[in-house]
């Protein structure tokens, strides 16, 4: 059996360590009952017979990788927060909207109990009082399912007042978005839930630990990153960090999409894997559909630099990708084949990101839509050659400097490792330019075979927006 | 003496390193080294290097955003040069900065590009062109040109947000200057960003306009077109315009200002951010009511009586009339029989002028500048506090009136105080004000038992804490014109006695009326009060009243009485700028000048004196006060020896307790606080016993709301509308006890008559009160108040 | 009118109480006055204000930022065809262009009969499961233009009532904090130590 149907996406062929998703073979395993008696809750049992900062210690020391985008170690963001200030809080991101990640969606569909004591270890390791678990909108399912799970979990005395007879008592609060992607944006999120315009904060100076919800110290992790909690308060560090490599332990979801043979969520291990072991390998994808050949693909969410076929064999290891030109992101991998309109592949991602600007800031804002449109023109077949090279000018006033990219032996391009400089408040602008860039600097033929010159540049119709 | 003493102490021995500045961060901006303040933002610290970074969204005065990224320096804090914000950042020890290199400059291109991405390119035809940041850092900074092809966002031309302002989305660079100022400053966050992406843009809610009354000052700090003052909008060229800094003396706060005029027509304020009074900010009757001045409603030549009417007449003759008058009056009653009441409208030499004409020429000891609305003006010498310490205090008793509507921009610097967590406000009203809703305290009294209230509060263990835990500045005003300001100083004595350190700072309202009192417009040994003066009219004992720029039938609480004095006195001169109710009165008007067509000195609440600038021609044969002053004493046979402004000021610092550190030098600027003065009395008033109310009546608050029938409002078109009329607000339980509803018409009757309001519901009013605006258009409430009783009960009942 | 009803106002009060500042609650209600009225009015912008201690023009510019909330009243069924990378690598388009056809509109329109409004939606985070849909927000993966047809004529005939409510509701199932159960809202205006912590001890 590859895949489970209530579990759509998620397969678990070969025999690799489950962190996370030990659970999704069973229909109800989002039921506290079956939560039970699979092991639920007792890494919060094991949690509590220990001091915070015994807790807090373990997680550093497993060095606890954050899912959500940025890779910092959870132990250590929770040791940033300044000594004695209280209160302070927990956000769990549940806004899973990178373009190809899906992971979060299911584990918390699939196994909300988990989320929930991740949570918990989380709250009684770093001291925070109260959590906010922020929900994509458009996610009415996992909704339901957490809620589910939130009042079977306060029934049953693991979460509120005085939790299983201690001193530990924490609320948590769901919440639930409307749809923008900037919002799983921490400093975003964090604004939105105070009920604001979810428009990222400028940071520095303050960081969410230090500076977050309420103005108070708050810690923001994903939902991944905190659903690995229990199997660790369990397991023990040791078992942890034998998973994966020193600076990559543990397990991690990832999403293969596009045009392989069998896209789908694996749970890999942390560090070793390579992109051709996921793109071909037996147990995961399978090769490319109908036999084609890879063209290229993005390894980590819509907002990281495209690789090709040269970058295969690296690990998913944050470092080396970053190295090669990339990120890991949020654990999202899509793929195109010989096929693929590679210019029209890059609009839709620039599309993107230019729509769920939030903006606020003038790079971002300006640059997105400008950068859409004139590549818009270039797809449509009405563009000019100038228009290819004012492209990288635009994205240059979002981001000075060079840009990241892969190595291209064909091109004879070395690779500029990450990261890059840019004029933008958060990454929402530069990843409209990522798309761009990586397309024109390893496919620019495929550009100039849709320019035809021509004498007048049909103009496109201005945005009018009015909601009275 | 310790070895940290500052060598000078020490002349003999080498003069030793001072010891290091624990405040002093050593940068290096632009390879030169730099000494900025801990903390300060590096777009600061470099301005004050000599380097501008350009900006749009940053203003000094608000929280930073970092928006715009016009600002965008390279900045090296140990780690290599980085993309950072000025604005936001602030300077590190050894920080390099580097406002020129490369990067930067290819990031300050960059931002102008894309800023005009979407701007239009209507410059010719736009109220900011010439004095645009756009404008000025796109060709200081800028790429010169736009490559974007496509079509610009548009918007439906331009939307009005307010009653005065108007925006223009598609110039709008969306800095969230207007927003952060109606949020942040002004406490009416009416206009917002709207929908996201590259379709945002600032609204109001639908049918709900930024009703602020600080909205002008969203134009003066839009970096670009896209909000424009109705007053001004298409009036001139930015360039076309000459300007003087000055003050404003629509109130007592005086907000310094720059008054701009083209072809001797005045056609904007703008506030000037000076760090002691108002940071900036103006209020929109500060900002609009130049209008009134260039009103072709103005009195611009003298008049003379004549049956019902006036007859325009020369100076000489108007002047002989008027001595005339005052002759006949001292023949027939004496200089007791004559009194002078006025002054707070003009200068400080205008009012000294008549002071020393009443006082000193006439001999009369009735002079006063209050209207009856005050307080006794020996609080003036009572440890005064300046509008900063207030600001700053950690505890702020306020025993005034609502200072949003009567003080708007203290009100706005004692806002910030609250809002910011400087200080707690502890506030004491009848009704609630505007800082009502920023008080740490809010105690609602019955008038009649306000030293009452201030005592049980002061006994709360909570409140004694908080009063000891630093500078308490006590905000005292006439919070109620239908009581007894006795009452108030009751109150204010109960504080004082609870804490012995606490400063005064004195809420009087009208423009120079500090000014006028201490420079001598207060009554002399056995004078009259207005109030007295008013009475002793009614009584048949004045034979000649001067009117200097006051309307006692539109300012004086009492209508009754001012009625009955102005019909009594057989003679009255009046010096105006217009023909008021009282003014319509006199025998002769001489025809004043009025705000921009005279220099000067003013003085504002907390005793700074700064300068007046005379910026346009007196319209007509209108002279300033002070000279109506000096030829009205010659024509007395008395020469004042004032033939400048100059020789008054200089007058006024050799005679006037505190003011002698007053220069025309010295009130540039920020200008010069006057010393405490010390011939004012001590304040004792004993307070007369307040009657029981009768459980049917109600206890009448009045008081001003910013809008009114004052003559400066009247006379500007843009503002006269906003008054919002006379109405009675119950609070709605008190309404349904009456048995009628909002809106409808009910009968209010006090000792004298009685007088139909149209009645409002409104829960900011404590029950048991009836809360009446004073001096609005419709009903007056005037009619219904016995400035002589303690207290005002009124009977309220359906028609 | 369209304020948000008594037992609505209730359960604002509910949820607004969990949160230690009212306007946290304002996404959440701002749902719950789409659950209840379709879509979102300045009636129940200016009701949310008030409950929430904002002004209308900060309601308003929150509810325009997020694109499910609606102030325009949008068909029974809102289908939201994804057309990010993933979805548009495998067929987006055609299945747009499909929609467009079958139900007669164009994106952004509303059948003539009020059952649906088309939309163009962005990633939906079922990218392995390509082309994706969802009605009222509850996906539909792997989308053809046969199933696509066959899912339009489910929910013309009611037969997927149970499974798809009427656009507004999001879930059904809604989370419950037993009074006796609560820790408490932990407000950053009276901070206290928590209790397990080690600091609560000295
Ligand atoms: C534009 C943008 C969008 C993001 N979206 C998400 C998201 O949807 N989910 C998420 O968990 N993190 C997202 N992140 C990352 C978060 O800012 C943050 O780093 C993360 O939630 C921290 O959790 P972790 O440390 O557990 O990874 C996003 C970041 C950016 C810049
Ligand atoms: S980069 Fe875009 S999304 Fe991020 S803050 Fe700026 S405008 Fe908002
Ligand atoms: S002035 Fe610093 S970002 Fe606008």
């Amino acid at each position: 059996m590859s895949t489970y149907p209530w579990a759509a996406g998620y397969i678990d062929d070969g025999d690799r360590p489950k962190v996370v998703t030990s659970r999704f073979h069973l229909e109800d395993g989002y039921m506290l009952e079956r939560y039970h008696a699979t092991g639920g809750y007792d890494g919060l049992k094991a949690v509590l017979k220990k001091s915070p900062t015994e807790v807090h210690d373990e997680v550093k020391t497993a060095t606890v990788l954050g899912r959500g985008g940025a890779g910092f170690p959870a132990g250590t963001k929770w040791g940033l927060m300044p000594a004695g200030k209280f209160p302070r809080y927990l956000v769990v991101n549940g806004d899973e909207s990178e373009p190809g990640t899906y992971k979060d969606r299911l584990l918390m569909e699939r196994d909300p109990h988990q989320l929930v004591e991740g949570c918990l270890i989380a709250a009684y390791a770093a001291g925070l009082s109260q959590v906010f678990l922020y929900i994509r909108g458009e996610m009415p399912l996992a909704h339901e399912r957490v809620a589910n799970a939130l009042n079977e979990a306060y029934a049953a005395g693991y979460v509120g007042k005085n939790i299983l007879g201690t001193k530990f008592s924490v609320d948590i609060v769901l919440h639930w978005g409307a749809g923008a992607y900037v919002v799983g944006e921490e400093t975003a999120l964090i604004e939105s839930l105070e009920g604001k315009r979810g428009e990222p904060r400028l940071k520095p100076p303050f960081f969410p630990a230090a500076v977050g919800l309420y103005g108070q110290p708050t810690i923001v992790n994903n939902v991944e990153t905190l659903s690995n909690l229990p199997w660790l308060a369990i397991n023990g560090t040791a078992a942890y960090t034998a998973i994966g490599t020193a600076t990559s332990p543990g397990t991690r979801m990832v999403a293969v999409s596009g045009h392989v043979n069998r896209p789908g969520v694996y749970e890999i291990i942390n560090g070793t894997t390579t992109f051709r072991d996921l793109l071909y390998g037996e147990e995961f994808c399978q090769g490319i559909r109908n036999g084609n050949e890879l063209k290229a693909f993005v390894p980590g969410g819509g907002s990281a630099p495209w690789f090709t076929p040269e970058q295969l064999d690296l690990p998913f290891e944050g470092r080396l990708v970053g190295a090669a030109g990339s990120m890991l992101g949020s654990g999202a991998i899509m793929v195109m084949d010989h096929t693929t309109d590679i210019p029209k592949a890059a609009l839709t991602l620039t599309h993107f990101y230019a729509a769920e600007s939030c903006g606020q800031c003038t790079p971002c804002r300006e640059g997105g839509t400008w950068l859409e449109r004139v590549l818009q023109r270039v797809v449509d077949g009405r563009g000019t050659r100038a228009d290819l090279d004012q492209m990288f000018e635009i994205g240059e006033s979002i981001c000075p400097g060079n840009f990241p990219h892969a190595a291209s032996s064909k091109l004879g391009l070395e690779a500029a490792p990450f990261p890059y400089k840019m004029t933008t408040i958060c990454f929402v602008g530069p990843s409209a330019y990522a798309p761009v860039h990586s397309a024109l600097t390893l496919f620019r033929d495929e550009f100039e075979a849709k320019i035809v010159e021509r004498k007048h540049i049909p103009v496109s119709v201005g945005v009018v927006d009015d909601h009275h | 003496m310790t070895t940290t003493e500052p060598s000078a102490a020490n002349p003999d021995t080498e003069a030793e390193a001072p010891p290091p500045d624990p405040n002093a961060v050593q940068i290096t901006i632009n390879g030169r080294p730099h000494t900025a303040r801990k903390g300060q933002l590096l777009i600061d610290a470099a301005a004050d290097a000599g380097e501008y970074i350009p900006r749009f969204c940053y203003h000094e005065r608000m929280t930073p955003v970092g928006k715009c990224r016009m600002c965008l320096v390279e900045a090296d804090s140990g780690r290599g040069p980085a993309v950072t914000v000025s604005c936001m950042v602030p300077v590190s020890p050894d920080m390099k900065v580097d406002t020129e290199s490369p990067t930067t400059k290819r990031m300050q291109e960059g931002i102008l590009e894309l800023l005009l991405a979407n701007h239009p390119l209507d410059c010719p035809v736009c109220d900011k062109g010439g004095e645009c940041p756009l404008q000025d850092q796109a060709f200081s900074h800028g790429p010169g040109e736009s490559r974007m092809l496509e079509e610009k966002r548009h918007y439906e031309k331009p939307i009005p947000i307010s009653d005065l302002v108007l925006l223009d989305r598609e110039r709008c660079i969306l800095c969230d200057r207007c927003t952060r100022f109606a949020d942040e400053v002004a406490g009416d966050a009416l206009i917002h960003f709207n929908s996201r992406g590259n379709n945002t843009h600032i609204t109001t809610f639908p049918d709900e306009p930024f009703a602020s009354y600080f909205s002008g000052n969203t134009v003066q700090i839009c970096p670009v077109g896209a909000l424009t003052a109705q007053p001004y909008r298409f009036k001139a060229r930015p360039w076309d315009l000459s300007q003087q800094e000055s003050t404003c003396t629509s109130c007592s706060v005086g907000c310094r200002t720059v008054v701009q005029s083209s072809r001797d027509e005045l056609l904007r304020y703008m506030g000037v951010d000076s760090d002691p009074v108002n940071h900036g900010w103006l209020c929109d009757r500060g900002r609009f009511n130049f209008e009134s001045v260039k009103s072709d409603q103005r009195v611009l030549q003298p008049l003379v009586r004549s049956g019902d009417g006036f007859q325009p007449v020369t100076w000489n003759a108007a002047m002989a009339e008027a001595a005339a008058l005052i002759s006949e009056a001292l023949a027939a009653g004496g200089a007791n029989s004559i009194g002078i009441i006025g002054g707070a409208r003009g200068t400080n030499e205008d009012a000294h002028a008549w002071a020393r004409l009443g006082h000193d020429v006439i001999g009369t000891p009735n002079v006063y500048a209050q209207m009856g609305d005050g307080l006794p003006n020996g609080l003036l010498a009572e440890s005064p506090a300046t509008i900063d310490e207030a600001a700053n205090a950690a505890t702020i008793v306020l025993l005034a009136p609502d200072l949003k509507e009567e003080l708007p921009v203290l009100y706005l610097r004692l806002r910030d105080a609250a809002a910011k967590r400087r200080s707690r406000i502890i506030e004491f009203a009848p009704k609630q004000t505007g800082l009502t809703s920023y008080a740490w305290r809010h105690v609602a009294y019955e008038p009649g038992t306000q030293a009452a209230a201030v005592a049980a509060t002061l006994s709360d263990a909570d409140v004694a804490v908080q009063l000891a835990k630093g500078n308490v500045v006590i905000v005292v005003g006439r919070a109620n014109l239908a009581e007894s300001s006795a009452a108030t100083i009751a109150a204010l004595n109960e504080v004082r006695a609870a804490v012995p350190g606490a400063k005064v700072l004195t809420a009087f309202r009208r423009g120079n009326v500090v000014g006028a009192l201490r420079v001598g417009m207060r009554a002399g040994a056995g004078g009259l009060d207005t109030r007295g003066m008013l009475q002793a009219a009614a009584d048949g004992k004045i034979e000649c009243l001067v009117l200097v720029g006051a309307d006692p039938l539109a300012d004086f609480p009492d209508t009754n009485l001012a009625r009955r004095a102005l019909k009594a006195v057989p003679r009255i001169i009046a010096v105006d700028t217009f023909l008021t109710g009282s003014s319509q009165q006199a025998n002769v008007v001489l025809a004043a000048s009025a705000y921009a067509e005279k220099a000067g000195t003013h003085t504002n609440l907390e005793g700074r004196v700064t300068a007046l600038a005379r910026e346009v021609t007196p319209a007509g044969s209108t002279r300033a006060d002070w000279m109506i002053a000096a030829e009205l004493a010659l024509e007395l046979g008395t020469d004042l020896g004032y033939s400048s402004v100059a020789d008054i000021t200089a007058s006024i610092a050799e005679n006037v307790s505190g003011y002698e550190d007053v220069t025309v030098a010295s009130v540039a600027g920020d200008g010069v606080l006057a010393g405490v003065p010390t011939d004012l009395d001590a304040v004792e008033i004993p307070l007369p016993a307040v009657p029981e109310r009768n459980a049917y009546e109600y206890r009448l608050v009045v008081s001003r709301v910013l809008y009114d029938k004052a003559i400066s409002t009247v006379q500007s078109p843009s503002l006269a509308h906003l008054a919002p009329g006379a109405t009675v607000h119950l609070h709605p339980l008190d309404l349904e006890r009456v048995g009628t509803s909002d809106g409808s018409e009910v009968k209010v009757s006090g000792t004298r008559t009685s007088v139909v309001f149209r009645a409002v519901a409104d829960d900011t009013v404590l029950r048991g009160t009836a809360w009446v605006p004073f001096n609005q258009p419709g009903p007056n409430v005037g009619e219904l108040i016995d400035c002589f009783a303690p207290v005002n009960d009124v009977r309220i009942e359906t028609i | 009118m369209s304020r948000l009803n008594e037992a609505n106002v209730m359960l604002a009060k509910e949820i607004i109480g969990r949160y230690p500042k009212a306007r946290s609650a304002t996404i959440p209600l701002l749902h719950l006055s789409q659950q209840q009225n379709g879509y979102i009015t300045d009636d129940a912008i200016a009701h949310i204000a008030e409950l929430v201690g904002a002004t209308s023009a900060e309601v308003l510019g929150t509810c325009t930022f997020y694109e499910m909330f609606k102030m325009v009243p949008v068909g029974k069924y809102l289908v939201n065809i994804c057309g990010t990378m993933s979805c548009q690598l495998l067929g987006a388009d055609e299945l747009m262009h499909h929609a467009e056809q079958t139900l007669g509109v164009k994106a952004g329109g509303t059948t003539s009969d009020g059952l649906f409004t088309l939309e163009h939606a962005e990633c939906q985070a079922a990218c392995t499961e390509a082309p994706n849909m969802q009605v009222n927000y509850r996906h539909c993966h792997r989308m053809t233009t046969t199933n696509f047809d066959k899912l339009i004529d489910d929910l013309r005939a009611g037969r997927l009532e149970g499974e798809i409510p009427v656009h507004g509701t999001l879930a059904r199932v809604r989370q419950q904090i037993p009074a006796d159960k609560a820790a408490g809202v932990a407000s950053p205006d009276a901070p206290v130590v928590p209790a397990w912590m080690p600091e609560a001890a000295q």
